[in-house]
């Protein structure tokens, strides 16, 4: 009996981190999970110490990060085989909220080398339905209308020194364009695909995302901020630009503890 | 020791399925908060704590307790003296006056739809982090009720019908400062205001006039009054976010705000944004309730701003004094503002004093 229990509860211990296969060999498992950590042109910052002004951007404009959320969805790993594990759900990296610069799927996907990982900044136009996401309602995550509905996909904000040398505020809002904004809006879908290549997950599921902020500003398109710096969400061009200089925000950072 | 270890797992099994009330073996009668529609399918479910339910018992004491002064050191000053329900649970005084006679340094906050208030921050400062310990401060601030908890649970205490009403609620007439807050914080989560004007256009039951159009696109529109950054959308009926900003108010702190409670310079001057329901009956307007009108909130933000340090970034044109909008655009403004106001909540029989 005493053996008995003692399985019972190493069995209770174990159904937490592995799973049958059709032969009953136990799988491990790994929580899926993604870490974002900020730099600016290739050195990592403290990004919740970037409230001062104190860093200069590809047009030389000195800028402040006072407050920075992004959407990210369409987490997937690619087997080796080629099946792709899409990992359900979306998370918001908020900078002034604890813990959510990291995304904790809670998904257990199988200890092994991946391919590539990959995920979505921002929605897909599939998926950007306006209001369908109760948490993301009431933090104020919606985009008017107006514009189209549906989400953000980013909001980055502070204060920068323009040419006159005064200090003013800037909202980089990165929203899916929107020509004609009223009621004849028509949208163009600018959420990206992030791949951030092969993993080794046999030990872990956790990867280090680097996302390089001083890239919003400067690849391919150096951004102006003296004129592109408030009233973006209604700006069509402003949010293709903006799609473009996106993709190299992210790469792929190091993990740790592997 | 088989034994031993049989006791654990069944402890374990037991434990798990404890509900929190039940540590002295009472349950009051569950209830259940009417949630309007629109709420229910656009707001996550009210942030409701574990260790106290909603009970009819426990609504009807916190009710009770909420109209009555006995929280306060001389028995004159009840909560709802300064979250009056025909002011949308707020005061219509600049600064609420205390028991004796000396007046506080902020405008009373409304106090609806807190239930939904998912960010744990309540006050103009987010010095509470929940309703229940929201409800610990007032009874002992010298300016406020000025009282001790062991005073005010010793008066209630000695009335039997308080100790019926406890009994009823908790299972004890022991009574202190956890279950009168509990039952206080019941109550308040119950003051669920969702029938507005606009709530009734959002579900085609009702018609915007054109300046009231005019005045939600104003709010709606980025290039314009860019309201709904902070202040929410359709889809967030709460019309808040819920944080704290500094918006422009002051070139010179004089209240720290969010920064009393963090000690973070970044923080100094930053309160919370307040909901936008029903500003017809909670004039005077800000932290500070220095505006007694809602022409004189919009001209603020439409010429009004100062810098200062901690300014929120989603303050614009602040050298110009701010968003700069037209006369026809302000009034438009003032009138979708108005249609977010709800007579039914403030006339609520609910949420009035009881018999």
């Amino acid at each position: 009996m005493k053996n008995a229990l003692l399985i019972l509860v190493l069995a209770i211990g174990f159904s937490s981190c592995s799973k049958d296969n059709d032969d009953n060999d136990i799988a491990q498992l790994v929580t899926a999970q993604l870490s974002f950590n900020h730099q600016w042109d290739g050195e990592d910052i403290d990004i919740f110490n970037s409230s001062a002004i104190q860093y200069t951007n590809a047009n030389g404009e000195m800028v402040s990060i006072e407050r920075l959320r992004y959407l990210i969805s369409e987490l997937s790993f690619e087997q080796t085989d080629g099946t792709i594990i899409d990992i359900e759900g979306y998370h918001l990296v908020d900078i002034d909220i604890q813990g959510a610069l990291t995304f904790n799927t809670g998904i257990e996907i199988p200890a092994e080398q991946y391919t590539n990982v990959s995920f979505r900044f921002g929605f897909s136009d599939t998926a950007n339905i306006d209001g369908a996401y109760t948490d993301l309602n009431v933090v104020n995550w919606g985009v008017p209308m107006m514009l189209g509905g549906g989400y953000h996909y980013m909001q980055m904000e502070g204060s920068f020194i323009n040419d006159l040398n005064e200090e003013l505020n800037y909202q980089f809002h990165t929203i899916r364009a929107a020509e004609n904004p009223g009621e004849n809006v028509q949208n163009t879908d600018t959420s990206f695909t992030v791949n951030l290549g092969p993993l080794n997950a046999t030990s872990s599921g956790a990867v280090v995302v680097n996302v390089d902020l001083a890239e919003w500003y400067k690849n391919p398109n150096v951004w102006n901020l003296n004129e592109l710096y408030t009233m973006l969400m209604p700006n069509y061009d402003a949010q293709i630009l903006m799609s473009q200089n996106g993709p190299s925000v992210f790469t792929r950072g190091v993990e740790l503890n592997p | 020791m088989k034994n031993l270890a049989y006791l654990f797992l069944i402890g374990l099994l037991i434990s798990s399925c404890k509900s929190e009330d039940d540590d002295n073996g009472y349950t009051a009668t569950p209830a259940t908060l009417e949630i309007p529609a629109l709420f229910a399918q656009l707001l996550p479910t009210p942030n409701i704590p574990q260790d106290n339910p909603l009970t009819e018992e426990g609504i009807a004491l916190g009710r009770k307790l909420f109209f009555d002064p006995i929280l306060s050191a001389d028995n004159t000053l009840a909560c709802a003296a300064c979250h009056r329900p025909q002011q949308g649970f707020s005061d219509q005084r600049q600064f609420s006056i205390g028991i004796d006679g000396i007046a506080g340094t902020r405008n009373s906050m409304p106090l609806q739809n807190l239930a939904f208030n998912s960010s744990n921050t309540f006050n103009w400062n987010g010095s509470a982090n929940s309703l229940e310990a929201q409800g610990l401060e007032p009874v002992t601030n010298p300016i406020e009720m000025h009282n001790t908890w062991a005073n005010a649970a010793s008066e209630i205490e000695a009335r039997e019908d308080y100790r019926l009403l406890f009994e009823q609620a908790f299972g004890t007439s022991s009574i202190d400062s956890t279950l009168v807050t509990k039952a206080m914080a019941q109550f308040i989560r119950t003051l669920i205001s969702g029938d507005s004007k606009f709530d009734r256009y959002l579900q085609e039951e009702a018609t915007l006039t054109p300046n009231e159009l005019n005045g939600f696109n104003v709010f709606m529109d980025e290039s314009r009054g860019d309201c709904f950054h902070c202040h929410g959308n359709p889809n967030n009926p709460l019309w808040t976010d819920n944080i704290f900003h500094n918006n422009g108010l002051d070139a010179v702190i004089t209240d720290r705000g969010r920064g009393d409670v963090t000690g973070d310079p970044r923080d100094f001057g930053l309160f919370k944004s307040p909901s936008l329901r029903n500003l017809a009956f909670t004039a005077p307007y800000m932290h500070d309730g220095r505006f007694a009108t809602l022409e004189e909130v919009i001209d603020h933000y439409s010429e009004g701003l100062v810098f200062s340090e901690t300014i929120d970034p989603l303050m614009k044109a602040i050298a110009d004094g701010g968003v700069q909008l037209t006369p026809q655009d302000k009034a438009d403004l003032k009138a979708f503002l108005l249609t977010l106001s709800d007579p039914s909540f403030i006339n609520n029989p609910d949420f009035s004093p009881p018999n």
